[in-house]
Parts: structure tokens; sequence; C-alpha cells
């Protein structure tokens, strides 16, 4: 197979989530000599962000989303450690929970998905994450940005509790706050102080990247 | 088993020698933009127009949430409640997960309210369950704890058998409790509505209680959702599913429900379905 046929088959096979194809393609690609940045951006993420489209025109429905992300997640099992070797440039750190008090999990489970399939390297510290928890966890992992879950609007207020003591520990600057939740809108997330608000796993992706994009433009400029 | 509630002046049986109680989900604000934005402004004009569709579609009951963030809920709900009783007869399921709210939604109700809903928690229903108690209401309960949504049957067994034991420490008779066997969206998990049939199957097996569970959920992500409910739910009700809190304003799902407690033996001789026939051709002449 030439390497075109194998970002080919990378592609159509992560559109259909044929895990076990993407995975053979993804080992006959590293034995054929090319490289992890190459299946990795020509291939994998080019297909995500097409099911991720797809989803938003309502073309794509959840399951379809789900196994292409499932698909594209073992592919990475192996490409990640060869990735951190050549010190690849990551598209970020996300840092993702349900707030205290609230259990709901299958939706910050899609953002987490289509996250991954971005290329960011995501940390899921659970559900009923405690404030305390979400300031260790960033004081460990230094992500780029922290993602809040929040399915009850008796839980919803536990952002503001959490961005009220991320402040307090001095490490608001480091971090990009974005919060969601079948509750949850724009206003709400304006008004809790965080940064980034998406009503569905897809919007995430984007917001996250526009995010990290305009922060980055900062430092630098 | 039965579970009784009722208005001011219409009660509502639920129990596995029952037709199925359909509990209409629509006034809720969850996900709908303006209605939020008017309920925050004071206005509860949308609320008529749904306690009408509902009820004209067929609920037997009207859940009622007022969910919306930033905003004075307990009072909310209190209104909307009082609103909807002034407009229908049915009883009222009150849909919150703040308990001030609960008990403001209850000192106004008249009737015998269903509530929506404690957890396994202990430290939620060490305050819901007195409250329950205190007002006879009936409660719907869901068997998760702070761990999170158990996945398997089994699981959700052990914390039913949990709220129970609250429930008699509490006095609460098991009539009045309704178990939420928790529907899952099936395009998010393949296994789940066979783990939720499941559960339905062992609790009514084992205790006989009523269940109620929130059965749009089912389809969540999926196209086409209304074939999706309109099959679920007489398949709950052949494992022992007695109510849902469901879409009351789509004939496809509503009739779903009637041709099966028909099938099940639940409306001997079809008295209910023909009279829902001939009412229709009237309303059509």
């Amino acid at each position: 197979m030439s390497h075109e046929e194998i970002i080919k088959g990378l592609f159509d096979e992560t559109m259909v989530g044929n895990a076990p194809a993407v995975l053979d393609l993804t080992n006959k690609g590293l034995a054929e000599g090319m490289s992890p940045d190459a299946i990795l951006f020509e291939a994998l993420i080019p297909a995500l962000e097409e099911v991720g489209a797809r989803f938003e025109r309502g073309d794509y429905f959840v399951p379809e989303m789900l196994i292409a992300g499932k698909a594209m997640s073992g592919a990475l099992n192996v490409l990640r450690p060869l990735l951190a070797q050549t010190g690849a440039e990551t598209v970020g750190t996300f840092l993702m929970g349900t707030v205290k008090g609230d259990v709901h999990d299958i939706g910050k489970n899609l953002v987490n998905i289509m996250l991954e399939g971005a290329g960011f390297n995501v940390i899921d510290i659970g559900v009923q994450v405690a404030p305390e928890k979400f300031i260790a966890a960033i004081e460990e992992h230094k992500p780029d940005i922290v993602g809040m879950s929040a399915f009850l609007t008796t839980t919803m207020p536990m952002f503001k509790v959490n961005i009220h003591e991320i402040t307090k520990a001095g490490i608001r600057d480091n971090v990009i706050i974005m919060v969601g939740g079948a509750p949850v809108t724009q206003e709400y997330a304006d008004a809790v102080g965080a940064d980034g608000y998406a009503a569905d796993a897809s919007t995430a992706v984007r917001v996250a990247k526009d995010l990290i994009q305009k922060k980055r433009a900062l430092v630098n400029a | 088993m039965h579970t009784v509630l009722k208005s001011a002046t219409k009660t509502v049986t639920m129990g596995h020698d029952q037709p199925f109680v359909i509990i209409g989900e629509r006034i809720n604000p969850t996900g709908r933009k303006k209605f939020q934005e008017l309920l925050r402004a004071g206005d509860l004009s949308t609320i008529e127009k749904d306690v009408r569709d509902q009820i004209d579609g067929g609920a037997d009951v009207l859940d009622v949430n007022m969910g919306v963030p930033l905003t004075d809920e307990p009072a909310l709900l209190a209104s909307a409640i009082k609103l909807v009783q002034s407009l229908t007869d049915a009883p009222i399921c009150i849909d919150s997960s703040v308990i001030e709210a609960l008990e403001a939604g209850l000192e106004v109700y008249e009737g015998k309210a269903l509530v929506n809903s404690t957890t396994g928690e202990d430290d939620r229903m060490e305050i819901i369950m007195p409250l329950i108690k205190r007002h006879n209401a009936a409660l719907i309960c869901l068997p998760n704890d702070e761990t999170g949504i158990p996945m398997t049957s089994g699981e959700r067994i052990i914390i039913t058998e949990k709220i129970l034991r609250a429930a008699d420490k509490y006095g609460i008779s098991h009539d009045d409790i309704v178990i939420d066997p928790l529907a899952m969206p099936v395009g998010a998990e393949p296994d789940s509505v066979k783990q939720t049939l499941e559960t339905i199957h062992i609790i009514r097996e084992r205790w006989g209680l009523n269940m109620t569970l929130g059965a749009s959920n089912i389809s969540f992500g999926l196209p086409n959702r209304h074939a999706i409910n309109a099959a679920f739910l007489p398949a709950g009700m052949s494992h022992g599913l007695t109510s849902a809190v469901m879409d009351a304003r789509t004939p496809e799902i509503v009739q779903s429900v009637r041709a099966a407690d028909l099938l099940l033996g639940l409306d001997q001789w079809g008295g209910n379905w023909i009279t829902r026939f001939r009412a229709q051709e009237a309303a059509k002449a």
C-alpha cells in the first residue's frame, strides 16, 4: 500500500468507526515508515473534523460520532508514546470533570472523545469533582483548558464556586475555563465568569481551539 | 401496589393492574431558550399552551419543572403550579432538584402530588422523605447514589433496597414510592435499554412497585426519535413499567402506549381504545 492509500484508508475507516481497520492501518503505516505526525494530522484529525462538521449539520448522529471517536482512540494509544518521543507540539491539554454533587457523564464523555479526536491530550478526572480536586489536578497536569460539566440546575452553581476557588488559589490566569451541560447557556457561562461555553461536543472542540489560539497569540504578542 | 395521585377533583392511579400513566414532560424550560426568557420576565403564558396540548394529546398527569438558572425557582414553581391547577384537573408531578422549590410547590399544591425526585443518596433522602411524609405525597426515587449512575441492573437493585429501607424509616408506604429504573441514551451505550428493562422486571417481581422514567432520554442523539420512543414504551410496559414522563403531544407515541394497554389486558374489551377513537372521529367531523 502506498502512503496515500494508507492515509485515505485511515480517513475513510475512521469516518465509519471501523476500529480494527484503523488500528491495523496505523500499524501498517508505521511499519512502512510513515511518521506518527502524518498519520495523526493528515488522516485521523481531518477525519474527526469531518465527523464533527457532519454532526453539526445534522448529517451524523451520536452513535456515529462515538464509534468514530473510539476508532481514533485505538490508534492514538499506539501513536501517543511515539508522538511524545518526537516532541511534537500537542493541540493542548484539556482537564475535564463533572462538578461536585453531579454524577452525569454521558455528555462529558462525548466531549472528551471529540477533543481527543481533535488531538487534545484529555485528562478526565471523573464525576463529583470538588473544587480542591480541580485545583490539585490543575497544579499536577498544568492544562491549557479546564472543562466543567453540570447536568442539573442545582449543581450548575458549582461552576462559580470552582472558579472562585481557582482564583483564590492564584491559578486562574494559568487556565482557560469552559463550562457546559444540558441546562447551561451562554448567558449563564458569562454570569459565572467562564471563558467559554458550547452547546454540543463538536462545538466544544471548535471553541476550545479558538480559545487556545487566542491565548497563545496574546502570550506571544 | 397502587400509587394514588390527586388534584382537587381528579384521581389518577398507577398500578400493575391499571392503564399506563402518561406524565407530560413539556412544562420544562431545559433547552427551551425562549421559554426561559419569558419565565425570567415573569411571563407564564407559554404554560397555558403546554397544558392544553398535552391534555389534548392524552396526558394523565403533568410534570412541572421551573429549573431556570438565576431565578427564584421556589417562587416560580409555586406560581406555575397554581396556574396549571387553574387550567386542568390533572394531578401534577412537581419536578425540581432544588429542595426549597419542592417545598414551595408542595405548599401550594391542592391534592396529592407526585414529587420528582430523590436519588438514593442519604443526604437527599434525609431531607426529601420527611417532606413527602408531611405533605402526604408520592415520591419518584432514582437508584443512583453519590458514586455515579450504575450501568447494571444489579447495582440499581441494591440502591432500590436502600431507598425502601429509608422509606420505612420515614414511615412512607411503598405505595407512595415510585422507582425510576433509569433510561439512558441507547445511542451512547448499546446495552443501556437492556439493563433498564431488566431493572424494571426485577423490581416488579421482587416488590411490585410502581415505576416511571424519562422516556425521551432513550432516543437522544438519534434520528426519527418518535419511532424509537414509541417502540421503547410498550417494551417497558411488558416488563412492568407503569408510567413515564414522556412526550404526550405526539400521537404516534401516545397511541403506542394505549395500544400496549389493550394488548397487556389493562384496557379490557378495548373500552378506552374505542372511546378515544370515537372522540377523535367526532373531533374531525
